[in-house]
């Protein structure tokens, strides 16, 4: 058993910020991660981080348009501590070394983006992330903080008090990759999840392979409610072949979308007259299938994003590497013609339910980043908006869990009694395995999901130690069955097809039936592979496992709530219902039933109350 | 756990198109650019022969585990053609729809996480930035050479990643501005200087593709004197850490062991300058040398 104070899970830029800034508070940490920290997927993010740095912008103007953009389902005490600590993060990377773009002074240069009032994006090219990555990293190395890499964290060691409100963790099991060996972490003082999204439950995304969503399942089968999953982000430009991602930066500098008409749709069908190509993601994308959709795409797929206006100075200063990709991975020279983009499946606004210091409802679990709700994004995050959430959450947890003093939350998480609950008429959780018995561990062997039954911490942690290598044993095992592939493949079909950008009732209610068709072919799932050595396979088959839950948890959020706000669009219900939906939505784990209910978002800030307002563009 | 690649099995078959295909960065670039001039009914004529067909992907397997895998081979796969495919989107079809066993590391598919460097018809190239439309086929993919295989096409990484480390791969300025809102000035000249340098992926290629580290185990190598150019060029590090910096990189397995070869320029998939970074490096070194004489 390895024992350290504080075990971060994953080596992206929120975990690596958290590993820092509990490492400053004098904690013993270790980063556990399946992929070495440089190859994490925050590396892809291109446009930039937000924060107001300059004269003429304010954190209050930072945190109004994150609310605005949210569509008010943002919670007013995590936009205005993200807005108010963002800046002093971004000059700590810049203290750090990070390689922003500069402008002729010497200072870091900003830009506009998407649904902004002030150009307020400091960025580094259009490669913000691999930069951002890359300094984290450094700073990593520079401290000696201890790095599993190629480890796979497959469950949490938690104690199992009935509600989940009570239930503490003690550490994690996670195995190496390269061996094969499977080992408890006893953390003594905190476990922080920072494994990111969960895009691969999409067949179109420009997710990493690696974004399975591990994190935010293990800890539903703990007992932490899943937060917000419906609110899915599709990104208006990515590439049709390949889902990779064309910055924002590139409409920020003033780039152009064309449908097949040669028309200036933004503009011409006025889907967003002010702002134009500026409007915020949920508005561009939506915009562009429907040009696509009345016949004014291009090849019935894609329109067309264009920057050769630019110049090819400006371009080779601020979007080298958007010529780079769109060569590599379409064969378009941007310099001399229009991308083709269209919309895909970009981030997850939604997450483990946390405070605005990462705490779960499970004492001593943490997360933080991408895999996490901290309720900042709400409906629609806006461009830019995700680096700085890294960075500033990443360390207000890593601080937390490292003891610091901190103040009292006041985000409230866990179930509680009397909140409103609400009945699908689908099936969904864990399929009848034959005799009508549940089986909630789905691929065979014992489960100590929702924890094990003792208090003292090093039996929690070797009992979930010991279930999850029987948990494995079995699924090598077995000599024949389905194979994983064909199982996640059907699940991301049906995710593009029933829960994308515009989403109707029929179709929520058909990808819920296949989640459970797919959840029953997973009882049957073998591994091929029979090796310990770096088994990508067995990795992969529970990766599968964990992007069923998550995929249920966004198509059962996206039924329930009958109404049009942010990225949620419903044919059926075409108005946002403040009366009824100011409220986010949890998906609670009920011994492999999903629980769905409702917690009051909370828009009283810092200073005075946000109230909603029409989103016109 | 981890065996050499035995050297007959892949230099045998190697040999010929290793001399073939070592263009040159500037012919390597040249060739990127044509690639993009062509004219679209060059390319359609191009993707129209291939089209409907399928490809010969020749893959190298290794397990030290599994009996019948332990004698290190080639299997070959057949994959339908889809004009775009990567070398990276076939592997992963021959893993998905045949033998779910076929291990490689991958993750981003944009060129960017690093992860899938392997050794593509006798040169180090990313899997997922390949198009298999530009290669000869049969396609042959193995692990990057001069490195221990773990598995199939998995090399161990840990020898890269203690050499990238060896040089203190940090930012180290002696004084920050007053002030916790205030950043540090950097010109627009000094950002451009070491600006290629930031974009290492850290994804071996170059070392695997060096001679002298091939044989020195010792030699620091292209990636990590690029790291270490990036922070030594950097007009705000501090004085002190420079000195420091020099040593680390004068030392006897240090840049003093390039022979200028430019293989690590060529299969730098980020294009970055390494060979001439190294140089640059030697002439700091002498500079600072007949300084203290």
């Amino acid at each position: 058993m390895y024992e350290h104070d504080v075990i971060v899970v994953g080596g992206g830029g929120a975990g690596l910020r958290a590993a820092i800034a509990a490492d400053e508070e004098g904690a013993d940490v270790a980063i556990v991660t399946k992929l070495h920290p440089v190859r994490s997927h925050t590396g892809a993010a291109e446009g930039g981080i937000n924060a107001a740095l300059r004269e003429g912008d304010s954190w209050q103007d930072h945190a109004y348009d994150t609310m605005k953009g949210s569509d008010y389902l943002g919670d007013a005490p995590a936009v205005d501590s993200f807005a108010q600590d963002a800046p002093e993060e971004v000059i700590q990377l810049e203290h750090w070394g990070m390689p922003f773009s500069r402008e002729e002074d010497g200072t870091v240069s900003q830009r506009p983006f998407g649904g902004l009032s002030f150009p307020r994006t400091t960025y580094a090219g259009a490669e913000t992330g691999h930069h951002m990555l890359h300094t984290l990293y450094q700073q990593v190395v520079k401290r000696g903080i201890e790095v599993y890499d190629e480890w796979y964290v497959s469950q949490l060691a938690v104690t199992g008090e009935d509600d989940p409100n009570d239930r503490e963790c003690h550490g994690v099991v996670a195995w190496d990759v390269q061996s094969g060996d499977i080992a408890g972490f006893r953390a003594r003082d905190g476990v922080i999840l920072a494994t990111g999204g969960p895009g691969q439950a999409y067949d179109h995304t420009t997710n990493a392979v690696a974004n399975t969503g591990d994190g935010v399942a293990i800890a539903y089968r703990a007992g932490v409610p899943m937060e917000d999953m419906e609110m899915v982000q599709f990104h208006p430009t990515t590439l049709p072949s390949t889902g990779v991602l064309i910055s924002e930066g590139v409409r920020g500098e003033g780039g152009i979308l064309y449908n097949s008409e040669g028309e200036r749709f933004m503009f011409e069908y006025g889907y967003a007259t002010n702002d134009g190509e500026l409007a915020s993601r949920d508005v561009v994308a939506r915009a562009e299938l429907t040009e696509i959709a009345e016949g004014r795409g291009v090849e019935d797929e894609y329109v067309y994003l264009d920057m050769r206006h630019l110049g090819e100075e400006r371009i080779t200063d601020r979007l080298e590497n958007i010529l780079h990709l769109a060569r590599d991975f379409e064969g378009v020279d941007g310099l001399t013609e229009p991308m083709p983009v269209k919309p895909g499946q970009h981030y997850a606004m939604g997450g483990i339910e946390v405070n605005e210091h990462g705490e779960t409802c499970i004492s001593d679990l943490y997360a933080v980043g991408e895999c996490a709700c901290v309720s900042l994004h709400g409906a629609n995050r806006l461009g830019g908006n995700a680096l700085p959430e890294l960075i500033v959450f990443g360390a207000r947890a890593g601080r937390h869990a490292a003891g610091a003093d901190m103040p009292e939350p006041k985000i409230e998480t866990g179930p509680y009694d009397d909140a409103e609950r609400e009945e699908l008429g689908v099936p969904v959780g864990a399929p009848d395995s034959g005799e009508g018995a549940v089986e909630p561990a789905a691929d065979g062997g014992p489960s100590v999901e929702g924890g094990v039954a003792s208090s003292d911490p090093e039996s929690v942690v070797q009992a979930t130690r010991d279930a999850e290598a029987e948990r494995i044993e079995t699924l090598l095992e077995r000599e024949d069955g389905v194979n994983h592939a064909d199982v996640r493949a059907n699940l991301q079909e049906t995710m593009t097809e029933n829960v994308n950008v515009f989403r109707e009732e029929e179709g929520l209610e058909q990808a819920l039936r296949d989640i459970q068709q797919a959840r029953e072919r997973y009882q049957d799932v073998y591994v091929g592979d029979k090796s310990r050595t770096f088994n990508t396979d067995l990795q992969h088959t529970i990766e599968t496992r964990n992007l069923l839950d998550v995929a249920e948890a966004i198509a059962m959020g996206a039924l329930a709530r009958e109404e049009f706000r942010g990225a949620h669009w419903r044919a059926e219900h075409q108005e946002r219902k403040d009366d009824e939906y100011l409220k986010h939505t949890l998906v609670s784990w009920n011994d492999g039933e999903p629980e769905l209910w409702y917690r009051p978002v909370l828009l009283e800030g810092d200073e005075g109350t946000y109230e909603p307002k029409e989103r016109s563009y | 756990m981890s065996t050499q690649t035995p050297e007959t099995e892949t230099e045998t078959e190697t040999e010929t198109e290793q001399a073939s295909t070592t263009p040159h960065q500037d012919r390597r670039l040249a060739e990127k650019r044509a690639r993009a001039d062509r004219g679209e009914a060059e390319r359609s004529a191009a993707a129209q022969e291939i089209q409907g067909e399928t490809l010969k992907l020749k893959v190298f397997r290794f397990d030290p585990e599994i009996a019948d895998k332990q004698e290190p081979r080639f299997d070959s796969f057949v994959v339908p053609f889809e004009q775009g495919m990567t070398v990276l989107d076939a592997l992963i079809y021959a893993r998905d729809e045949y033998d779910s066993s076929l291990t490689f590391r991958h993750s981003c598919r944009q060129a960017v996480c690093g992860s899938d460097a392997f050794f593509v018809n006798g040169q180090q190239r990313l899997g997922c930035q390949t198009q298999i439309s530009d290669l000869e086929r049969p396609v042959r993919v193995e692990p990057l050479p001069h490195q221990d295989v773990v598995k199939d096409l998995v090399v161990e990484m840990d020898h890269f990643y203690d050499q990238m480390e060896a040089v203190d791969p940090f930012f180290d300025p002696d004084s920050l501005p007053e002030g916790e809102l205030k950043e540090q000035r950097q010109s627009r000249e000094n950002h451009e200087k070491v600006k290629m340098a930031t974009r290492c992926i850290w994804c071996g290629a170059c070392q695997s593709s060096c001679n002298i580290a091939a044989g020195d185990n010792k030699y620091l190598g292209p990636a990590a004197i690029n790291k270490a150019y990036q922070f030594y060029m950097d007009e705000r590090e501090g004085e002190q850490k420079r000195q420091e910096r020099l040593e680390i990189i004068e030392q006897e397995h240090g840049v003093w062991r390039c022979q200028t070869q430019f293989s690590c320029t060529e299969v730098c998939p980020k294009d970055i300058p390494l060979t001439e970074h190294i140089q640059e490096l030697k002439r700091e070194a002498v500079k600072q040398n007949l300084k203290f004489w």
